[in-house]
């Protein structure tokens, strides 16, 4: 196995017996759970699981109902926040700007006014940083890619990802789980939520079944011993 | 990650955005260009009635017209769920409702600079005070309606008819405000009042809810 997971750290997310209402509705119900620093996680559970409800409670962008959860060791999420990479079912971005103008707009929020730390991410993902057109022209899969840039221009500690591969080419999505691996391999937590589980074979460390609003089932995964290093091609 | 630092990023954000697609400010434009056009079908007054009623008209087309942009304030946000990628970034949240305000003042302000010279011909106006005043008073009604119709956007951008919320909501808000900004306009008009006391409303009216709507923006942001 290769990578930095070391499961005698202290856990980066603690989750206790959480529980997630929507007017009646249960969406999550009661998970209590721990998850070490360091290792690629991906969430799996058919449509209403309680995946997505999770991953945005995790971010800060929704209040558990009952429970509560510490998040790389503090309860105040805006503590950490700039720790914290997100990427959402949406993309995330403005339609109206171009792939660097999106990026150095959101660098700034995270205090960096660094261009080059915008260009690093999109060519991590494979987007050419001259691209000039507006990301309203930008095809479904380029804009998945562009989201995931935004989500880990600022090397964040923690990564969580929803459904980061759906609308994206099976080589792109590989090219995409090749990049969390290695993003992993430097000892940052990464939680992918998604349908396409094959994808993550060999580069997860982890699989977490969720049914019905609870965590049912965590898999011990087996990861390949070389993660592919090949870099995008920007396009 | 200062306030004023992720203000100014935000504004310009917003700034570039608009210049390239104009859609806050030809909606405007256009709106209150009607109404100046159809109120002066409507009444034809003597420069003296004119001078009288012109305060109200003036606010009355202007209020209207910015409704139509701060409706449009967080459309942008919304779209692509964007807002999220703010709410979980350590910006600070009153940094964003500052630039929102910001810019919407800054595009009313241009409104209200390219329509001030159709009002005086389409009601042959002639200030009898000092217009230094006047211009006092449209800043301070500019924020007063922006400052609220910013917040109220925000409250509304969660229900399902948004549009008609926010009128709904800003109105009686600014109903103090109003009576402030159109007797104010009105005495600088006519010379037959003095204008202090409203202008001094429009200033108080304008520190208390910019207080209450950055005290409360947060919470407004992050409801579910």
């Amino acid at each position: 196995m290769t990578g930095t997971s070391d499961l005698s750290s202290p856990p980066v997310i603690v989750l206790d017996n959480l529980v997630k209402f929507f007017g009646r509705f249960a969406a999550i119900r009661g998970i209590s759970a721990s998850f070490a620093p360091g290792r690629l996680y991906v969430v799996l559970g058919d449509n209403g699981a309680g995946k997505s409800t999770l991953l945005r409670m995790v971010a800060g962008l929704m209040e558990p109902s009952q429970g509560n959860f510490t998040l790389l060791g503090t309860r105040d999420h805006r503590e950490v926040a700039h720790r914290v990479g997100y990427m959402g079912h949406a993309p995330l971005l403005y339609d109206e700007l171009s792939g660097m103008e999106n990026l150095r707009y959101f660098a700034g929020l995270y205090g960096l006014d660094d261009d080059a730390v915008c260009r690093k991410a999109m060519q991590m993902v494979g987007l050419d940083p001259e691209l000039s057109r507006r990301i309203g022209q930008y095809s479904q899969g380029m804009r998945q890619r562009l989201s995931l840039a935004r989500a880990m221009f600022h090397d964040p500690d923690l990564i969580l990802l929803d459904e980061p591969f759906s609308n994206v080419d099976v080589h792109s999505a590989r090219e995409m789980a090749a990049v969390l691996g290695r993003v992993r391999d430097k000892g940052k937590t990464v939680f992918v939520v998604t349908h396409q589980a094959a994808l993550m074979e060999g580069v997860a460390d982890e699989f977490v079944h969720m049914a019905a609003g609870q965590i049912v089932a965590r898999e011990e995964a087996v990861r390949n011993a070389a993660i592919p290093n090949a870099e995008w091609t920007p396009r | 990650m200062t306030t004023i630092g992720v203000t100014r990023t935000t504004l310009l954000k917003d700034l570039r955005m608009e210049w390239r697609s104009k859609d806050a400010i030809n909606s405007m434009l256009f709106f209150a260009l009607l109404v100046v056009v159809i109120f002066s079908f409507a009444f034809n007054p003597t420069a003296e009635e004119s001078r009288r009623i012109a305060g109200g008209l003036i606010w009355v087309a202007f209020l209207f017209a910015a409704v139509v942009a701060l409706n449009q304030t967080w459309a942008r946000e919304l779209r692509n769920q964007v807002l999220d990628a703010y709410r979980v970034s350590p910006a600070p949240p009153n940094a964003l409702f500052l630039a929102k305000a910001i810019g919407n003042f800054f595009f009313v302000v241009v409104l209200e600079a390219l329509m001030a010279p159709l009002f005086v011909v389409f009601y042959d106006l002639r200030s009898v005070g000092p217009v230094w005043q006047l211009i006092v008073v449209a800043l301070l009604g500019t924020w007063a309606l922006v400052v609220n119709g910013t917040f109220f956007a925000a409250l509304s951008i969660r229900t399902r008819s948004r549009e008609i919320m926010l009128p709904l909501i800003l109105f009686p808000i600014s109903i103090p405000a109003l009576l402030a900004m159109v007797d104010a306009t009105t005495s600088i008009l006519t010379g037959e009042a003095s204008p202090d006391f409203w202008i001094k409303m429009l200033a108080v009216y304008d520190v208390v809810f910019t207080a209450v709507c950055l005290l409360l923006f947060e919470s407004v942001l992050n409801a579910e």
